[in-house]
């Protein structure tokens, strides 16, 4: 099953590669595609970038590490996202991120044991209006506070 | 086209539908289905109404009546006693921090020293229907500009309305555009700078999702003043409801023949493309951005060539903001003189501001420039939640600067902000009071600085971590004498020296703070005290003897059993365990437990 859906997603990047090749400066979009396919850009992944372009692997390299968004290994099923912008710093998100770290007992930038969630302090996801905010994946949550954190956290362990 | 009596507009940025508003629009289809009004009432899903603490908001036409914080259970009393019987539900209508009930959205605190040029459509338009941006003279100014105007002609009116670049710099528009006209090159392109990532802005996201046809148009007019047949628009992954509402927009543009080719029948070709950001805030920076869109790490280069000159591929560029483009159709329709009419003698038109922080109408507000800060922050944001005092504005983001209440009448335009050690910026307003620690904040601002250095010039790399880690020992309560004067002189130097925009403003919120809060600083490294209250390090939670009675309700939440005591006499807390986590204060019931 592995290396059918290997071979599809192989594929799929391929010709998303060759399309993009066209167009001037493709490789930010190449590595968006690959991340979305793959769920990180693997030294595999890489290669198979910097063989498909015809660029130098050390390019390739360098911009998935420069890069936030990048990640070099998978990430967890839910990616919790708190924002650590000025207004919800200002009012009190710290308190809210703390209570994160001891319901997942995790540090931001880790993964849980199980896979579930990863954790992450964001830069100003824009909804400074409803501060202090989080997203988990798409979906935004605002006027947090510590209190709310496991109800929305238990929602997603189901 | 079918006539409404009603219409519901229902607000679809990022702020209302992360609590709901998209659900509360299918409940209101659902609803009037329900009472037989499909031909009388249409739902209309908005973009930004900019008054995000109240949200979600639904506004009723004709009669203008606001309603806040509407939840999807208040949906069916909305149909059946407003759009069925007439009859204003009351409870759910907007109040003012003072108290007042306004029925009508014109009457609002909150808008009425309001001016909105960038933000015209944002609240009153569907942002994914093209009909409705043209019925409201969308596209016209494009028209205009090809079939009356030179291109010289479209910079002059530019240039004479005196459109300053809304995304921090403040440059003239219409002089980056003349420099970029004037090269001869076989290809030029046109960038939208949609990498809004100073923290505490976010004006340019509610324009791209609530008025996307208004960038899209301004870009082709540019293209068409500089000679580019191609457009980037470089926007943040962080923003998806921005970039699924550009993508619609390009694709109906495209459609009505208003992008690709033979624009009008002219001969004007103009097509646009998406890039995404990867989370870098450097990118921010437009030599920066413009090595991103080419698949590099984004760094930036050395000015000049500026990228007017050479830019994107080596090509000559124009790069502008958001809301600069935001504000071009309508200088082209209303003309240069309309446009002057407005603001400061060096400072033109109108700007936004992002309000947000310890301020009780938090949102999106646009007001003409020379508006003073004052206004915008008692008038028009309704002053600062549970009776503290104001104590600093934040404006500028990382590169601004902190400006205390002695500067609160300033009028706000580019130069006189520069002057009081702030910028414009992108226009973030964050309001603190006096629970807030400005050494804290400057350690904030480093701190967020130091992360997104790109490290490419050792002052930024090196020289902004230098100035985190005496901050963080001041915050500790290890400062020592001389640190405020080695921050001082850091902060110049790493100002003179840095490559790019980031580097060169970075110290600005601490020099600032140093400024007009230096006795902060002084009491964090001298009396190892923090006045607000807020550096953990330095303070203790200490039990009034008079006003506890001993209930133990705060022994009992500690977590670290510091709290001892016998029931129905004063406890106390031992502070070589306490962890300062302020879990206590939290329970006493009776006002016993200080931070001092």
């Amino acid at each position: 099953m592995v290396n059918v859906d290997e071979k599809l997603m192989r594929d799929e990047l391929i010709s998303f590669i060759e399309e993009q090749k066209k167009k001037p400066g493709p490789l930010m979009p190449i590595m968006q595609k690959a991340q979305s396919l793959y769920g990180a850009l693997t030294f595999e992944v890489q290669e198979l970038i910097s063989e498909q372009l015809g660029i130098p692997m050390s390019d390739v390299y360098g911009v998935a590490t420069f890069y936030s968004q990048f990640a070099l290994q998978p990430k967890g099923e839910h990616i919790v996202s708190v924002c650590m912008g000025t207004a919800c710093y200002v009012r009190n998100v710290e308190k809210v991120m703390e209570k994160m770290i001891e319901e997942l007992g995790i540090n931001p930038g880790e993964t849980t044991k199980d896979n579930k969630f990863t954790l992450e302090a964001t830069r100003c996801l824009g909804c400074c209006g409803l501060a202090p905010v989080m997203m988990i994946d798409d979906q935004v949550y605002g006027r947090l506070t510590p209190s709310d954190v496991p109800d929305i956290l238990a929602k997603y362990t189901d | 086209m079918d006539i409404f009596r009603s219409h519901v507009l229902v607000c679809g940025g990022t702020g209302c539908t992360s609590s709901d508003s998209l659900k509360i629009i299918d409940k209101m289809n659902e609803e009037i289905t329900k009472a037989g009004l499909e031909k009388e009432v249409k739902v209309v899903k908005t973009g930004c109404f900019g008054l995000c603490e109240v949200g979600p908001i639904v506004i009723v036409y004709p009669e203008g009546c606001f309603y806040s914080r509407v939840k999807v259970d208040d949906v069916a009393e909305i149909v059946s006693e407003h759009l069925l019987k007439g009859r204003i539900v009351k409870r759910l209508l907007y109040k003012e921090a003072a108290g007042d009930i306004e029925t009508s959205l014109n009457n609002v605190g909150f808008y009425k020293k309001q001016k909105r040029v960038a933000l015209r459509n944002c609240g009153v338009i569907d942002p994914e229907k093209i009909d409705e941006y043209i019925a409201y003279d969308g596209y016209k100014a494009l028209g205009t500009c090809l079939t009356q105007y030179t291109p010289q002609q479209v910079i002059d009116i530019i240039k004479d309305s005196g459109l300053r670049g809304r995304g921090g710099g403040g440059f003239s528009t219409g002089l980056k555009w003349q420099f970029c006209h004037n090269e001869k090159n076989d290809q030029k392109y046109v960038i939208c700078n949609a990498d809004e990532g100073d923290p505490g802005a976010f004006m340019d996201r509610s324009v791209l999702e609530g008025d996307p046809h208004a960038v899209l148009e301004a870009m082709a007019i540019a293209g068409y003043a500089i000679g580019s047949n191609m457009g980037y628009i470089y926007v943040r992954a962080e923003y998806p409801i921005a970039v699924k509402r550009l993508e619609i927009a390009i694709g109906q543009a495209k459609e009505y023949g208003l992008l690709g080719k033979n624009i009008f029948d002219t001969g004007f070709d103009f097509d646009i493309e998406i890039r995404l950001g990867a989370g870098a805030f450097v990118c921010g920076e437009e030599t920066a951005l413009m090595v991103s869109i080419e698949g590099k790490r984004g760094e930036p280069t050395p000015k000049p060539p500026f990228p007017a000159q050479k830019g994107l591929f080596g090509k000559p560029t124009i790069i502008n903001n958001v809301e600069t483009f935001a504000n071009i159709s309508q200088i082209i329709l209303k003309g240069a003189d309309w446009f002057k009419s407005m603001g400061t003698e060096k400072s033109k038109g109108t700007k936004v501001f992002a309000l947000g922080g310890k301020i009780n109408n938090t949102g999106l507000v646009e007001i003409p420039m020379g508006t003073t800060l004052r206004e915008i922050i008692y008038d028009i944001g309704g002053g600062i939640p549970s009776g503290k005092a104001f104590k600093a504005a934040q404006t500028g983001g990382p590169s601004g600067g902190c400006i205390p209440a002695s500067h609160l009448d300033t009028p706000i335009d580019y130069d006189s902000l520069t002057a009081i050690g702030s910028m414009m910026g992108s226009g973030g307003l964050i309001v603190m009071d006096e629970d807030n620690c400005m050494v804290d904040v400057a350690r904030f601002f480093l701190d967020f600085t130091v992360d997104e250095s790109c490290g490419k010039c050792p002052p930024c790399r090196i020289g902004t971590k230098r100035m985190l880690e005496i901050l963080e020992r001041i915050v500790a309560g290890q400062g020592e004498d001389g640190d405020i004067e080695k921050l001082q002189k850091l902060g110049e130097n790493i100002k003179n020296a840095a490559l790019c925009g980031l580097g060169k403003t970075a110290p600005n919120p601490v020099l600032s703070t140093i400024k007009y809060f230096r006795d902060e600083y002084e009491a964090h490294i001298y009396d190892k005290k923090c006045p607000a209250g807020h550096c953990k390090a330095l303070l203790n939670y200490i039990i009034d003897k008079s006003k506890c009675i001993g209930c133990s309700a705060c022994a009992k939440v500690c977590p670290v059993g510091a709290i001892t005591g016998k029931i129905k006499e004063p406890f106390e807390i031992d502070q070589s365990k306490c962890i300062k986590c302020g879990a206590c204060i939290g329970k006493c019931k009776f006002g016993a437990i200080e931070k001092k």
